[in-house]
């Protein structure tokens, strides 16, 4: 089931009473969703995507546009109506029925001729546990039970009506670091084996480049970029989008475009041809970095972290601007410092040039 | 050396108020099985029973319709509790879960209305009820008592502390908001409802002034009218050791509740009790 | 807004009976004791003003009840209070047999007041067969034969404060254990590092810290000492002003209903001048309070 967004906008009235402007928390999202993929949404805390999640789900009206789920018009349809699975970021599992009853809750909700019997009931709640593997955990409660044992009652209580589109918000970031590697790998699984469109909110990057088939990058209600996850990491429409993916970071300098070449410092990094001349900014990023005695692009020796098969080397410029800037080399790579200095030539692919006021990608 | 005194002299102060609060539970026990020629040949009263009799127990039960004001607090008791619950519970979840216009004012009002005490509204009660020709009746001794503003505070309270996120949970399945209460909301407050259940219970019990204000006809007596008219008019003469295993017979059924649900009453009664 | 409607009608019940049994009453009770000679039978009165105020205020039965409401709360509020303090704070210091003192100090309050208070008359009532028990105890010890229901005042007084004090325990200990439980055991650690003397941790920390539920029992004490009734009528029988130890509420009620009964007016007029009398009591014990009690 595809889901089609068009010009849906969420306005809130301010909490400061004082500002009369309301807080707009999507702003006319207008893009599809493909049918059957896994869909990350991506931003920073704060930025509308899990109002975006409660619209698609329908906890929440949108303020304007509409919410079609293949052809239907899901806009004004309750959430139940939608067939939707929706699984949250503490879980939300009742806390005084065990595993099996809180899987069969939204069974018992059918009325009409979609009631099902109890025999056909305790089919489909074996089914979902079998799917997310707690078949074994069946009579126990939500507080005998690990985070990452909830959280998958709470995709095999989403998954259990079948839905036709599943939403996960935040579904990793109570869970800690090691068991949130296997419960992506899992929440991949669970997706190839049910087909079903499933949508997920999260901050962190790496989560959403990992196991999406697309993500969705917004900042502030607003939609940045939208792709494959290596797609946008490799061609980011601007320089927020660059920052935001990959970790470490993308390193960013303030440089400038002279007769078709970029600058930073005194140092040409870079042609540019049939750019016009003007200051912006140049994000490398860290996998960008060759060794290169003659190379162009000079930088003080701070430190190096070995990890084993990479190097990280931390150098620092003053037209850098953040703290460290972090270049990956391979730890067999010998580095020659001379008075202080490492010296740099780039590739010219993990280099990327930004409009120095607007910020937009200026594309070579 | 210091400890061991400082010790002593703890414990027999705390065996002191002890005894002051158990000797009557025992005076009262112990006359109830003396009998009647017994207990008036005592002038010094010993503190043994020598030939202990259930004879007062039958009395009680034969000479005052002692079965009846206990059967009329059983139904008062467990009809207003019962109804009690329904208003409480449904005005709590209007409060916590339900949105409406001009809420918050009404709940203000709610509030302010806990400070009224009982005895400036009793008056007026007492004229409806008359007027209603409803004295003599089980509706005009529960129907004032089945509303507590202040249950609802606490129970609208304790809706409240369960996560959003259970409610939206609920919604995105479909579940309707009664069934949300039912299934969801109750169970979860459990501890508070027992609270309140018990709370209401103790205070059915023991409640006196307005089924005395409200009845006179002694089919409608509950046990403290039933014990007050006992003293008043009895066994026909001031029969103290029936008049006490009337009073063991109605004292026992809140002392077993308390020595079974002990810790339960005692968190609930420094939750949200006092007297009366 | 179908919302609207279902939590109105969830709130329907509560509404109805708040505003029969609790809105209208306040309203009635002050119409009630303005209204002057208001004839129960008829219905009717003949003049309005304050003539019930004044009528109330010079019947010596009320004085009397006043009188007696007034030192009930001098006497069974500091009093029990203070040895509920005493209790809570040995309670607080041992280990063994610790739930069990707690569960018998706890029982009187899910005991029948009336009920119980007939054991407390026979204890201490003169009878034609005994001098009552607690008489011939102070008798063994050379004192004189004292008849505590029905002979002098002080004696009557004393019983009455003697069970009030036994009724209100229950409640006081079980706050104040609470309370003391719940200080963190980390000031004692810190108090006891700096050698401070037993006593002084009591005043300086312990005190300090659990002052607002003392002062909670103190207003509550209030407030439940004036409007003391059914631990006399236990005692001393319904006919309160024929005993002497008449109280505010018990003249409202007698006023209301009874021998004496059938002048809703007046029972108005003296719930009103009570209510005035534990509002102001409250205000005064607030602003002490203030003062006083230190908040976290």
């Amino acid at each position: 089931m595809k889901i089609v967004l068009k010009h849906l906008t969420k306005r809130f009235p301010n909490r400061n009473k004082k500002i009369k402007d309301d807080v707009i928390a999507v702003n006319d999202f207008d893009f599809t969703i493909p049918d059957g993929k896994l869909i990350g949404l991506l931003g920073p805390s704060g930025c509308g995507k899990s109002t975006a999640l409660n619209l698609i789900c329908g906890l929440e009206k949108p303020s304007e546009g509409k919410i079609f789920f293949g052809e239907r018009d899901v806009t004004e349809l309750a959430p139940e109506k939608r067939g939707v699975g929706l699984v949250f970021q503490n879980y939300a599992l009742y806390p005084h029925l065990t595993v099996y009853e809180n899987i069969k809750f939204p069974l018992e909700n059918f009325r009409g001729d979609k009631k099902l019997t109890k025999e056909e009931m305790d089919a489909k709640v074996k089914e979902a546990a079998k799917l997310v593997q707690i078949e074994e955990l069946m009579d126990r409660r939500p507080n005998e039970m690990s985070g990452g044992q909830q959280q998958r009652v709470a995709i095999a209580r989403a998954l259990v009506k079948m839905p036709q589109v599943l939403l996960l918000d935040e579904p990793l970031s109570n869970l800690d670091a090691r068991l949130r590697l296997q419960t992506r790998e899992e929440l991949k699984r669970i997706q190839l084996e049910t087909g079903i469109t499933t949508v997920f909110v999260t901050h962190d990057q790496e989560e959403a480049m990992s196991i999406s088939d697309m993500i969705v990058v917004m900042k502030a209600g607003v939609l940045q970029q939208m792709g494959k996850p290596q797609d946008i990491y490799d061609d980011p429409d601007n320089l927020f989008v660059a920052s935001f993916l990959g970790t470490p970071q993308i390193n960013v300098f303030k440089g400038k475009v002279k007769e078709g070449r970029v600058y930073i410092g005194e140092a040409p990094v870079l042609d540019a041809k049939g750019v016009k001349d003007g200051d912006v900014y140049v994000a490398i990023r860290p996998e960008g970095f060759i060794l290169d005695e003659n190379g162009p692009f000079a930088c003080d020796y701070v430190n190096r972290e070995i990890m084993g098969r990479d190097t990280s080397l931390i150098v620092s410029h003053p037209d850098f601007t953040g703290e460290k800037i972090r270049g990956i080399i391979s730890s067999d790579d010998e580095v020659k410092i001379d008075d202080g200095k490492v010296r740099f030539s780039l590739k010219p692919n993990k280099v990327f040039i930004f409009d120095g006021s607007s910020e937009e990608r200026i594309r070579l | 050396m210091k400890n061991k005194t400082r010790n002593v002299i703890i414990y027999a102060l705390l065996s002191i108020w002890a005894i002051i609060v158990l000797f009557p539970f025992y005076w009262m026990i112990l006359t109830s099985i003396k009998s009647y020629s017994s207990y008036n040949s005592e002038y010094v009263p010993k503190f043994i029973a020598l030939s202990p009799t259930v004879e007062n127990y039958v009395t009680a039960f034969t000479a005052v319709p002692l079965a009846k004001y206990f059967f009329n607090t059983i139904v008062f008791t467990v009809v207003t509790t019962g109804m009690m619950l329904v208003v409480v519970v449904l005005s709590a979840f209007a409060f916590a879960r339900l949105d409406f216009k001009g809420k918050d004012l009404l709940f203000s009002l709610f509030l302010s209305l806990m400070m009224i005490p009982n005895e400036l509204v009793i008056i007026t009660n007492f004229v409806t009820i008359t007027n209603l020709n409803m004295r003599n009746t089980f509706s005009g001794l529960i129907l004032p008592s089945v509303t507590s503003v202040f249950y609802i505070y606490l129970l609208k309270e304790n809706f409240e502390q369960i996560p959003e996120n259970l409610y939206k949970a609920a919604k995105v399945d479909g579940t309707s908001d009664f069934r949300y209460l039912f299934r969801v909301m109750i169970p979860i407050s459990k501890p508070t409802i027992v609270t309140i259940t018990i709370l209401k219970v103790i205070e059915c019990w023991n409640s006196y002034v307005w089924p005395r204000l409200i009845t006179d006809d002694q089919n409608y007596f509950l046990v403290s009218n039933g014990i007050q008219e006992i003293r008043e008019n009895g066994f026909g003469r001031e029969n103290v050791p029936a008049m006490m295993a009337a009073v063991v017979v109605i004292s026992v059924p809140l002392v077993v509740l308390f020595l079974v649900f002990r810790d339960k009453i005692m968190e609930g009664v420094a939750r949200g009790g006092t007297k009366g | 807004m179908k919302k609207n409607l279902t939590a109105w009608l969830c709130l329907l019940p509560a509404i109805l009976f708040l505003g029969i049994f609790m809105v209208y009453p306040l309203f009635d009770v002050l119409v009630y004791s303005f209204e002057e000679g208001y004839n129960f039978a008829s219905q009717s009165f003949w003049g309005t003003g304050l003539y019930n105020y004044s009528y109330v205020l010079h019947d010596p039965f009320f004085i009397q009840a006043l009188k007696n409401t007034f030192i009930i709360v001098i006497i069974t509020v500091p009093l029990s209070t203070g040895i509920a303090l005493l209790i809570s704070l040995e309670l607080s210091q041992i280990k063994a047999l610790r739930d069990f003192f707690q569960t018998v100090y706890f029982l009187p309050y899910v005991t029948n007041t009336l009920a119980v208070g007939l054991v407390f008359m026979i204890l201490f009532k003169k009878t034609a067969y005994s001098d009552g028990l607690i008489s011939i105890l102070i008798q063994f010890f050379g004192g004189p034969s004292v008849d505590f229901i029905d002979g002098p005042y002080a004696a009557k007084m004393f019983v009455m404060c003697f069970y009030t004090i036994w009724i209100v325990m229950p409640f006081k200990i079980l706050i104040l254990t609470s309370a003391l439980a719940s200080v963190n055991e980390m000031y004692y650690k810190a108090a006891v590092v700096d050698d401070t003397p037993k006593w002084r941790i009591f005043y300086k920390i312990t005190l300090p810290m659990i002052s607002p539920m003392v002062f909670y029992l103190v207003i509550t004490g209030f407030i439940g000492a004036f409007k003391a009734y059914s631990d006399e009528v236990a005692l001393f029988g319904t006919d309160l002003n024929a005993a002497g130890m008449n109280t505010i509420v018990g003249y409202v009620y007698d006023m209301l209903y009874g021998n004496s009964g059938g002048y809703p007016s007046y029972a108005s007029a003296a719930a009103l001048i009570l209510f005035a009398i534990v509002f102001t009591i409250t205000t005064i014990n607030l602003m002490v309070s203030r003062k006083t009690v230190y908040y976290q």
